[in-house]
């Protein structure tokens, strides 16, 4: 017997086999077996993911290496990116997103969490007041905006002039003072997004075991101490979530800027996303170049940001 | 069970395909039979009986429903005079801002509207089609006022815009009432800007209303500020041999923001910073202040938007007050067709810009018919508001003559106006990078709104340097 022969008797290994079925699968064997069912099948869904938000995505990142009006493009290579790092709008649309951001963390995150809380603890009637939370979120973005412009109206007779009127305080200019234009805009966005943010708080506060507030309870813990030992740690998880949710809502904020102020008063409120609508939009012909090299720098940042934000809280979001 | 997965996998990939369907172009709709190739192997610019059907701007959306139906009246009308044409008209507001994309979604109506501000650009973008030839059919072809058809030709010499209405000056809109409650007197309107502030304060002090409101938001804020700018003497750009120059920082520019600025010490100033064109329309109609400056055909958008009738608002209008050698900025609409329509849309195009705009301006039945539809509707429709002539000032005269008895607007309140409008100089819009120029002046024109002490030096030197490099580019 040769060594050769030896190696041909030898039982086929494990992988070998797989290898061997592999080899005698043809296109006929595959389609008879569900392959061609499972693409069919899966093809409405690529073909809607594919046209509605991939085809879109690289056709921006095509269309910031080039100067298009949609009709006629030209390659430009990196003129685009260049042009927008020497815009001097970027700096204040940079400051103007990541005031929003922050106005929005100090003033906007702990409000859907105290209120969804407070909302655990009532006994009666809590469909009511979390219906009540959700209202705003049921109005049309563009109603809620529109319905607010008049609260803010800057003359006396404004509603919340007049309200405050009564206390012997301001009138205030509101939107079109460069101060208050920005904190102005968070208080509609806190009040319209509040409500979605309570209702995933509410769902998550009924996974509470209620065995640790009743442990607590026996150990004599205030409410104060059964949110901050019980609620807040069982709901850590959710709230890196939320809060990730919202760093990224808040740094493409268009809406309120855009129905409010247009970016007014001085550029005071010119956020990051409606500088991108002034290149695409605001000039005739329009500068879709720097627009989508611009939204490209936003994605590859909140990407990357998004990537830092995971590893670092990994530890604490799975003890 | 085998057949229950055959028809799944059937309908799944109909599905598929129904979508890739769905999301293709729908072009050969649009073009219509008009564009087929004739039995002879040629494209015919046809005067032929073929259907086609073309889309035409309508009226601006949120149009009262009686303008609606004189609209709807006179398509009808049309389609009976030529019946192989199907007309669709379409809500429409010209938005520098959606043009491009309207045209290359293929949304953009067949006939649509276009500023003088932006014809030029346009035309050297390749976005508007040549109606020379079509135009050339047209009996008043070469009766154009030479400086209105002018502002529709390209390099080539060709008419690519059609001049087709609202040609107008920028005047002083006011309210009647406000003036009369405030104890001033509305038949002599203010003739200087330092009456406009001093009427203002006395308007604010009696009524407690504001005296004079400015458009701030997008670029219609930097339009007024340059209009304001050229009533004092101004400009924002200047050409020699060719070369454009910004010129931003001209005395007075800043003298027009400083005017804003003193009228907000007085608390005369309506404190909004947010009014676009048909804000600050809302903002008067409703009475929230006494003056405005806009263009001098504003009455028909007030009446066709915001429902101002002679009973709802006791409207003046006046010329803007000028020193220094001023004049007034004009402006006008021109008609424009998609430049990839068929020649056969073309000849279309052409009839319906002839029936809608121009007709009713040379011709004494359509202009009857036009004023008589108007007239009629309930509420009744301006008819009448001044307007500059796009053809010569005799005839716009003689077209007036003809529908005298349809006239609505109060005439006798536009006397400050029509007094002057033939005689006062008019100025036309910078040439280059004009929208751009705007969009860099309305921040400007809200800090002057909203803060206290704007530093105009600054903002405007650095919005000059910006406005040249602009005009650079633009050539």
């Amino acid at each position: 017997m040769t060594t050769d022969d030896a190696v041909l008797r030898k039982p086929p290994r494990r992988a070998d086999a797989v290898q061997q079925r592999t080899r005698t699968r043809n296109p006929l064997t595959w389609a008879r077996g569900g392959g061609l069912s499972a693409v069919v099948f899966a093809l409405p869904l690529l073909v809607i993911f594919g046209v509605f938000s991939w085809a879109p995505i690289v056709r921006a990142v095509v269309m910031s290496f080039q100067e298009t009006n949609l009709i006629v493009s030209s390659w430009v290579g990196w003129d685009n990116f260049q042009q927008v790092f020497a815009d001097p709008m970027l700096p204040v649309a940079i400051r103007n997103t990541a005031y929003f951001a922050l106005l929005a963390l100090i003033f906007g995150y702990p409000v859907p969490l105290v209120a969804a809380v407070l909302m655990s603890e009532v006994r009666r009637a809590k469909g009511i007041f979390s219906a009540l939370a959700y209202l705003p979120v049921v109005v049309p973005p563009v109603v809620a905006v529109l319905l607010w412009k008049t609260f803010y109206d800057p003359s006396d007779t404004g509603v919340f002039n007049t309200v405050l009127g009564w206390f012997g305080i301001g009138p205030f200019a509101w939107l079109n003072s460069s101060t208050l234009a920005m904190p102005s805009l968070v208080l509609e966005a806190t009040w319209a997004a509040a409500g979605g943010t309570v209702i995933i708080y509410l769902a998550a506060l009924t996974s509470v075991p209620s065995e640790l507030y009743d442990a607590a309870e026996v150990d004599g813990a205030s409410v104060w101490r059964k949110v901050w030992h019980v609620t807040l740690p069982q709901l850590r998880g959710i709230l890196l979530i939320t809060l990730i949710l919202q760093i990224i809502g808040t740094a493409q904020v268009f809406l309120e800027p855009y129905l409010f102020t247009g970016g007014g008063p001085d550029n005071a409120t010119l956020t990051i996303l409606l500088l991108i609508y002034n290149y695409a939009f605001q000039s005739l012909g329009g500068n879709y170049g720097m627009a989508t090299a611009l939204s490209l720098m936003l994605a590859v940042f909140l990407a990357v940001m998004s990537l830092v934000y995971f590893r670092l809280t990994r530890s604490w979001s799975a003890s | 069970m085998r057949f229950n997965r055959t028809t799944a996998l059937v309908m799944a990939g109909t599905m598929s395909l129904g979508l890739l369907a769905a999301c293709s172009s729908n072009k050969d709709d649009a073009a219509s039979p008009s564009g087929t190739t004739t039995p002879g192997g040629d494209t015919s610019s046809a005067p032929s009986n073929e259907p086609v059907t073309i889309t035409v701007a309508g009226l601006l959306p949120g149009a009262e429903k009686a303008a609606v139906d004189a609209l709807n009246d006179r398509i009808t009308q049309f389609q009976e005079k030529y019946p192989n044409i199907t007309v669709k008209s379409k809500e429409y507001q010209w938005l520098p801002t959606t043009f491009a994309a309207d045209l290359a979604g293929g949304t953009l109506p067949t006939v649509f509207e276009v500023p003088a501000t932006d014809t030029k650009t346009l035309i050297a973008n390749k976005q508007l089609a040549d109606m020379d030839a079509q135009l050339k059919q047209e009996p008043y072809a070469n009766d154009f006022n030479e400086q209105v058809i002018a502002g529709g030709k390209g390099e080539d010499g060709h008419v690519y815009a059609v001049p087709a209405k609202s040609f107008y000056s920028v005047a002083l809109h006011y309210n009647r009432e406000l003036f009369t409650k405030a104890g001033l007197d509305p038949d002599k309107p203010p003739t200087t800007w330092q009456e406009v502030r001093d009427d203002a304060k006395v308007i604010k002090e009696k009524t407690g209303k504001a005296g004079y409101g400015m458009m701030a938001k997008d670029n219609a804020g930097g339009w007024q500020l340059v209009a304001a700018a050229y009533s004092r003497g101004g400009r924002v750009q200047t050409e020699a041999n060719g070369t454009y120059t910004a010129t931003l920082t001209d005395p007075a520019v800043k003298a027009s923001l400083q005017f804003l600025s003193d009228l907000k010490k007085d608390g005369s100033l309506y404190p909004d910073s947010g009014l676009g064109w048909a804000e600050i329309n809302a903002a008067f109609a409703a009475g929230k202040f006494a003056m405005y400056t806009s263009g001098s055909d504003i009455y028909t958008a007030l009446v066709q938007n915001q429902g101002v009738t002679k009973d709802n608002l006791d409207y003046g209008l006046t010329a803007i007050p000028t020193e220094n050698g001023g004049g007034a900025l004009t402006g006008g609409t021109y008609a424009g067709v998609r430049p990839d329509a068929s020649d056969a849309e073309k000849d279309a195009a052409m009839k319906w810009i002839d029936f809608w705009y121009l007709a009713k301006l040379s011709d004494q039945d359509q202009a009857v018919a036009d004023a008589k539809i108007l007239a009629d509707q309930k509420p009744p429709q301006a008819v009448g508001t001044p307007v500059l002539p796009i053809f010569s000032k005799e005839k716009y005269q003689e077209s007036l003559t003809w529908i005298k008895d349809y006239i609505n607007v109060p005439l006798d309140h536009m006397t400050g106006y029509t007094d002057v409008m033939f005689t006062q100089p008019l100025i036309p819009e910078a040439a280059r990078a004009t929208q751009d120029t705007y969009g860099l002046l309305f921040p400007i024109v809200q800090s002057a709104i909203t803060k206290d002490n704007p530093d105009f030096d600054s903002l405007l030197a650095k919005a000059n340097t910006a406005s040249q490099k602009l005009i650079e580019k633009s050539k």
